[in-house]
């Protein structure tokens, strides 16, 4: 970490535009817009930086090795648990298991804690509103334990309808399973009341938070999740690593997830002893390099800082909000009031994978489709939407070309 | 059928018609309008089994074997994707099965439009040209079977 951040009192986006080396490209001979910062976000500079530095200087095994190389790159490694700890603010650094992402997070949970604690007949309750990633490993857990998924239904808004999610809990629910903030509408879900109710019926919670992270100041201690995941490539950080949060004592009682090296004490034919936490859950050789630069992703988010990004993030959501409403047959998909920066939209007669193209090819990227949770598509009665999510570097100019592709293409289409 | 031009003739057609536009405006604006031209398929054959499913857009495709040439009608909800289905048509239909799955389709290539059939799950375009190579592929053998 060579570099230092220098950043003026409110956002300078110009400067921190200039950190982001992918923004300087063109698409289709005209300068990249990028509005797809929910599937993931753009990296700057710091963090390629630091990703061929350490394939450059201190590539190494880590943990086991004795010569500097190992220890450097172990210290860097373990810098970012550190990191994540203070980023979600965890009470110990052996809270932090590292993952490929969200995905294997949950995954994970589902796989052991799950395997372990939930039996025929038991309950697990997830929302209408997630993600395929927080849907389908507790399908494939109930089919195999004979347990029932539970679904907290939406409301038109997009909002969980809280009244029903009280009705669902009872004496069987072993977990709440819930998204912090909707990919696909940018609902802020209440976790915090969730989380309450939940702890009164005796059951468990893990949040997906794989948009709020980015966004939201998150302090599981306040929050009193039993499990939180997110992913860093959603927060400035390379793809391939992502964080299980888990409460100490749930973790110290989980079963392993997956065998191999980093994750044992002792091994031998007879028996073999598994390692601490977190190392536990870490088999095999970790993603040394992505896990190191994304620390220094976590760094730039706090260097930049995370309330002014949100108040920046903020402004972009309200003023698309607004010009978005102006177009004729443009209908928003999700208007809770609480919402972060990702707009959904459909358009009377109009496919958004036309829009999707239409807009690449003004250099615009969004996503089209049905952001990985049909269910919720479903439930508003829409094959899929067309997204705008802003990240720290986006502009109001930005959405101004938006509204400029979309009137343009809505008049080609209609 | 005599006097028919070849696939190879058609894609060139298309390729010289691509070749007068300048910008990519002008190319999808052409491309949406013959999306929006393409005949209605009827209900009845938006079937479940003609259905070529996409991540994002389905396409229902239709076909009518005579006098050893096979007839594609096709559909879409996406216009874009219509309109890419409409050349697709109109280069593949009425042809014999040899022909079609010997048909090089180079053309889609050629006039830039390759995004539409790379290996991503955002449409059923690609799917929809294995289709009808199928199809070509199975009168093909249920034809030689009827001759033999």
């Amino acid at each position: 970490m060579t570099e230092t951040f220098t950043i003026e009192k409110s956002l300078d986006i110009a400067h921190i535009r200039d950190q982001f080396p992918i923004l300087k490209r063109t698409v289709k001979g005209k300068p990249l817009i990028y509005f797809d910062n929910a599937a993931t976000s753009q990296k700057p500079k710091q963090v390629i930086d630091a990703l061929v530095d350490y394939y450059s200087n201190y590539n190494a095994n880590i943990h086991r090795g004795i010569h500097s190389l190992a220890e450097e790159a172990t210290a860097a490694y373990e810098a970012t648990r550190d990191e994540v700890q203070r980023f979600i603010g965890a009470a110990s650094r052996e809270e932090i298991i590292f993952t490929r992402g969200t995905t294997e997070s949950i995954n994970l949970v589902a796989f052991t804690w799950g395997r372990q604690n939930v039996k025929e007949g038991d309950e697990i309750i997830i929302s209408e509103m997630e993600h395929h990633s927080n849907i389908v490993p507790w399908q494939i857990l109930c089919l195999d334990k004979k347990a029932v998924l539970k679904v907290i239904p939406v409301n038109e808004k997009g909002e969980l309808k809280m009244d029903a999610y009280e009705k669902l809990l009872g004496p069987r629910t072993k977990l709440v399973s819930l998204v912090h903030v909707s990919n696909a509408l940018g609902t802020v879900n209440p976790v915090r009341d969730v989380i309450d109710l939940a702890h009164r019926h005796g059951a468990h919670v893990m949040i997906d938070g794989a948009q709020s992270s980015v966004h939201l100041d998150i302090d599981v201690q306040a929050m009193d999740c039993d499990f939180f995941a997110f992913s860093s490539h959603k927060v400035y950080g390379p793809t391939g690593v992502g964080v299980l949060y888990g409460k100490k004592q749930l973790l110290t009682d989980m079963s392993v997830f997956q065998g191999g090296g980093e994750m044992i004490k002792e091994v031998s034919f007879a028996g073999t002893s598994y390692n601490d936490l977190p190392y536990k859950y870490e088999a095999g050789t970790p993603n040394i390099a992505d896990t190191i630069a994304f620390g220094t992703a976590l760094e730039f988010i706090k260097h930049v800082g995370k309330d002014r990004i949100r108040d920046h993030e903020n402004q972009l959501l309200e003023y698309a909000t607004q010009r978005l409403k102006q177009i004729p047959g443009l209908r928003i998909i999700g208007e809770a009031k609480e919402k972060i920066s990702v707009i959904s939209f459909v358009v009377e007669g109009v496919h958004p994978q036309d829009l999707g193209i239409l807009l690449d090819n003004r250099g615009i990227a969004v996503r089209t489709g049905h952001h990985c949770a049909q269910p919720l598509m479903d439930s508003f009665n829409i094959p899929g939407t067309t997204r705008a999510s802003f990240a720290m570097y986006n502009t109001k100019e930005e959405i101004d070309e938006l509204i400029i592709g979309l009137e343009k293409a809505v008049k080609l289409l209609s | 059928m005599e006097g028919k031009q070849t696939i190879q003739e058609t894609e060139q057609e298309i390729i010289e018609e691509f070749a007068l536009f300048d910008s990519w405006d002008d190319k999808y604006e052409y491309i949406i309008d013959m999306g929006k031209k393409l005949p209605v398929l009827a209900e009845e054959f938006k079937t479940d089994s003609n259905r070529v499913r996409g991540c994002q857009s389905t396409v229902w495709l239709a076909t009518d074997f005579k006098d050893g040439r096979i007839y594609f009608k096709a559909d879409s909800d996406a216009v874009i994707v219509k309109g890419l289905i409409s050349m697709l048509i109109r280069v593949l239909s009425g042809h014999t099965p040899d022909e079609i799955i010997h048909a090089p389709l180079n053309f889609m290539g050629a006039i830039g439009m390759t995004t539409h059939l790379a290996q991503t799950r955002s449409n059923g375009l690609l799917s929809m040209v294995k289709q009808m190579k199928h199809y070509a592929l199975a009168y093909k053998v249920k034809n030689e079977n009827i001759n033999q």
